[in-house]
């Protein structure tokens, strides 16, 4: 049994891939221009709505809410779901809810299944235990089944496959669909992906979905989507199985009201996604006839028992960091080693994993605030953010030249004289490695931090030392 | 040894500090102080509806209250269908002579097989031009209304509300049964944010108002 995000723990640090993946410039155009494209139309519908503020903090009290009685939510939905036919499961961490998942296809024979996207589902490698007993998984989503024909890994949580163009996306497609011909144009690309899976939605029997909201008082599943896979895969097949994170409760159908305006304004920019499906248990004559709910923590517990990062939780997966973060617009999102990329995947990641792994994603930010401003409900990314740093120093995994450097501006920060003194000592000191008032390489240790950015250098008088000439001057 | 479940309920509690007694007064008093009833005329609510529609790409069709079926020949005329689906009750109104209407029965091979769906509606959100379907005998089981390549849905004028909260108000009745919302045809952006309409559901979205 153990807790894993996608194979977060063994990726590289943040730093060292993103140095990589910055000198691919076919990558960083792809993903500085629709993360362009999709600013843009998330602005124009958000700046229409005249109560969005206030939709956001509703939003923001409802998550808050929830994680502070999540115990009885929790039991509430299951009461209501199993009272509609439904059959909920729990899952300790990865392990076990891929042992329950691929335990419930066994039990039915099935050797393919058809699958929604869900980011859970790669949070716990559920398509490699899948593969592991014999069984087919085919992804549906578009972006989806791009990155699974192309042997890749996703790039972002709504659009996955965003890091692609079309002529990349067309040679994989002709490859692995075995077409003679494909044009590159979106609506044939599209098209192709529509007649490769329809066969699969008529015929296989078994489906897995993630889920964006499960209602506790009346035990429904909700998925917003856009292209109509989600549709097929939970009303087709006989057996449906919803992997739900437990943070994924909402306590009302009512609470619909605050989400379902705020996800798909903040996700793809649209008024209202194309489709949204909402069940409860299970309807006789109509869909799959057993359903089934494995409610995962895998590690989100433990980021509930932070009171400061506890907010990580409250995310809905809109995307909306990742296409305003500067430092996501131009690494992409394989720079994070994880499943969850971007501003939400920085504090999300380490945590998930009790902050053993992943411990350069706090780093992985310039602490601007933009992922803050566009959050639906409104998680303080760049505190929490400072938060783990904070947490990575105490435990002692921080840069041993950091730590250093921390000591010592402690003790020049002491007293004016100090910083004076240390300034003075600064200036001589940084003569060789400055060119034209920037310093773009440091000696020894301290080149970390000069790696990735310039460092203004020291400027030959200080605004204290300006002001006492200026009183001395002019006599004031 | 402890179940699953039982661990994740108490680790849970440990994180939180146990339970506090004050949940449903602490629900009700979440602000909400979002807009949850529209202000528009009802004339200009139709008219924000059937801007939605337009903008996603569906066409509009009129029909006076007590004739869809006028409406129902002029869109299937347009679109050169002979045939479409319909759900079991359907009112047999609606259906204009010289063309063939099958009541719904069909295995999925038979449904993917149809040229097209015509089907009623639960309620309609004017401010997202969303469609909202109450699976049931007049809207039919899920699969009639996704796998064929044309959708015809009527909507009455008085089953359009402004708002999304007035309309989640609605649907809160039917929560026991499936429910499908619908904006526009099914579309995609995954490929380098261009979006393209139709990939799994029905590409043809045409909508009769009526009334």
């Amino acid at each position: 049994m153990s807790t894993y995000v996608g194979n977060a723990a063994d990726a590289p640090k943040f730093q060292v891939a993103a140095k990589r993946l910055v000198r691919d410039t076919q990558l960083r155009h792809n993903v500085r221009h629709a993360t362009g494209v999709i600013r843009k139309k998330r602005a124009i519908v958000v700046d229409e709505m005249p109560d969005w503020h206030e939709l956001r903090e509703s939003g923001h009290e409802i998550k808050q809410h929830v994680m502070r009685h999540l115990d009885f939510y929790l039991e509430q939905f299951e009461k209501a779901c199993t009272a509609a036919g439904g059959t909920v499961h729990w899952a300790r961490d990865a392990d076990e809810a891929n042992g329950i998942i691929v335990g419930l296809v066994q039990a039915h024979q099935a050797k393919e299944v058809i699958k929604v996207k869900t980011m859970t589902s790669d949070e716990i490698r559920l398509n490699v235990a899948l593969e592991a007993a014999g069984i087919t998984p085919y992804e549906t989503d578009l972006a989806d089944l791009i990155v699974q024909l192309g042997e890749d890994k996703p790039s972002h949580i709504v659009v996955p496959a965003l890091h692609r163009n079309r002529m990349e996306i067309r040679r994989i497609f002709l490859d692995k669909m075995n077409l003679s011909e494909l044009s590159d144009k979106p609506e044939d690309l599209a098209a192709a992906a529509r007649v490769y899976l329809r066969e699969k939605f008529l015929r296989v029997p078994v489906a897995i979905s993630g889920a964006n909201f499960a209602i506790a008082n009346s035990g429904s599943v909700c998925v917003v989507e856009s292209e109509g896979n989600g549709r097929m895969c939970i009303s087709l097949p006989r057996v449906l199985i919803s992997l739900v994170g437990i943070e994924k409760i909402i306590p009302t159908f009512q609470d619909l009201e605050v989400f379902l305006q705020t996800l798909p304004r903040s996700a793809t920019g649209e008024r209202m996604n194309p489709y949204n499906s909402i069940w409860t248990g299970v309807t006789p004559d109509d869909g799959p006839q057993e359903f089934h709910v494995v409610l995962l923590d895998n590690g989100r517990t433990k980021v509930l028992g932070d009171r400061e990062a506890r907010e990580t939780l409250d995310c809905i997966r809109c995307g909306a960091c990742l296409n305003a973060c500067p430092v996501y617009r131009q690494t992409g999102g394989h720079a994070y080693g994880s499943v969850y990329a971007g501003p939400i995947g920085a504090i999300l990641t380490p945590q998930l994993q009790s902050m053993e792994h992943s411990q350069t994603l706090p780093y992985a930010s310039s602490l601007c605030g933009a992922c803050y401003e566009v959050c639906p409900v409104k998680i303080n990314i760049p505190e929490i953010l400072v938060h783990l740093r904070g947490k990575v120093v105490e435990r002692g995994d921080g840069p041993f030249v950091e730590r250093m450097a921390m000591k010592a501006a402690a003790y020049a920060l002491e007293s004016p004289e100090r910083l004076d003194r240390a300034r003075k000592l600064g200036r001589i000191a940084q003569v060789p490695f400055t060119k034209d008032g920037i310093i773009s390489h440091l000696p020894g240790g301290l080149d970390a931090w000069t790696a990735v950015r310039d460092l203004p250098a020291i400027p030959q008088e200080s605004f204290r030392e300006w002001w006492v000439k200026r009183e001395r001057q002019t006599g004031l | 040894m402890s179940t699953a479940r039982d661990e994740i309920l108490e680790r849970i509690r440990d994180a939180m500090g146990g339970a506090t007694s004050t949940r449903e007064a602490e629900y009700a008093a979440i602000p909400r102080n979002y807009r949850r009833t529209g202000s528009l005329e009802t004339s200009a609510k139709l008219e924000l509806f059937v801007a939605r529609l337009l903008d996603y790409g569906a066409t509009v069709y009129h029909a006076p209250e007590n004739d869809v079926a006028v409406s129902v020949r002029e869109a299937l005329k347009a679109r050169a269908k002979a045939s479409l689906l319909i759900p079991r009750d359907l009112p047999r109104a609606w259906l204009p002579d010289g063309f063939n209407f099958f009541r719904e029965g069909p295995s999925y091979q038979e449904v993917e097989a149809s040229e097209g769906v015509l089907t009623d509606c639960a309620l309609a959100i004017a401010a997202t031009g969303t469609i909202v379907l109450r699976h049931s005998a007049g809207e039919a089981r899920r699969a009639l209304s996704l796998i064929p390549d044309y959708h015809l849905c009527v909507v009455f004028a008085s089953q359009v509300v402004e708002t999304v909260p007035e309309g989640i108000q609605l649907m809160k009745a039917f929560v026991d049964v499936p429910i499908t919302t619908i904006a526009g045809p099914s579309a995609t952006a995954d490929i380098e944010m261009t979006r393209v309409k139709g990939v799994h559901g029905p590409r043809t979205l045409d909508v009769i108002l009526a009334g």
